[in-house]
């Protein structure tokens, strides 16, 4: 009869010193707002993002029902472009990590 | 004659407005340039935050960006206010009043409190109601101008 033995189960501890590096995506959300025309967030997205009609009415729709929408992911560096950029159209932008 | 805005076959833009109306509008964009180079706290709206609940990355997105987002609006205002009386328009210039057109709108209707109700019928005995037709004339403009380019996109591509 053979006895099982167990391994001994290895737990390393957390290097305290290193932090992960979070590399989650980052996410750019427009808001509701009740200055901005429909047909301009349409136009704003299809001119910035280069999405087509349908694409940008479905997203300025998804703003107007829903209060926001995801229109934009990707790095820290290229979402604050992004928020940069739909500011300095008027549009009311967020960023978050996903 | 119809008033507005229409792409010509050659990609540029006629603008038909009475003069009256152009007026009008060449004398909106020193109000708000004003209001931009004092900072006013009102003007909020044009400046949004970049981050949700994070005031230290706030002023840091303020800090790099704030200065270029006044002057890229400061820069459309004074192009607005030079091609005001212009009966036609390239295409860059019309991009320009959208631009224009649209911070006065965000800061009129900021000042009005405006919600997605406003748009019913003007209240003549109201005490803003000047400023409210204002804004309902900007709206109707703003929207000559986006439909006018939007004539200049792709139909579609999905």
């Amino acid at each position: 009869m053979s006895q099982i033995v167990e391994a001994p189960i290895e737990v390393r501890e957390p290097e305290l010193d290193h932090v992960p590096i979070d590399d989650r995506p980052w996410v750019v959300i427009v808001w509701n707002d009740p200055i901005n025309l429909m047909s301009y967030v349409t136009l704003v997205l299809q001119r910035l993002f280069g999405y087509s009609r349908t694409r940008a009415t479905r997203l300025m729709l998804q703003v107007h029902q829903e209060g926001k929408a995801v229109v934009s992911s990707g790095t820290r560096e290229k979402s604050e472009l992004d928020v940069s950029r739909l500011h300095a159209h008027g549009l009311w932008a967020t960023m978050q990590q996903d | 004659m119809r008033r507005g805005i229409d792409r010509r076959r050659d990609g540029s833009y006629r603008v038909r407005l009475p003069a009256d109306e152009r007026d009008v509008l060449a004398a909106l964009p020193a109000q708000l340039r004003e209001a931009l180079q004092a900072g006013e706290p009102t003007l909020y709206r044009l400046f949004p935050p970049a981050f949700v609940e994070d005031d230290t990355a706030n002023a840091e997105y303020a800090r790099l960006v704030g200065a270029t987002l006044r002057d890229g609006k400061l820069r459309a205002l004074e192009e607005l206010e030079r091609t005001a009386h212009a009966e036609s328009l390239t295409e860059e210039e019309l991009l320009t009043w959208l631009g224009a057109l649209e911070s006065l709108r965000l800061a009129l209707g900021t000042q009005l409190d405006v919600t997605e109700e406003s748009y019913a019928p003007l209240d003549l005995a109201a005490p803003d109601a000047p400023r409210m037709a204002l804004y309902h004339w900007l709206s109707w403009l703003q929207e000559e101008t986006v439909q006018a380019l939007s004539e200049a996109l792709p139909e579609d591509g999905d």
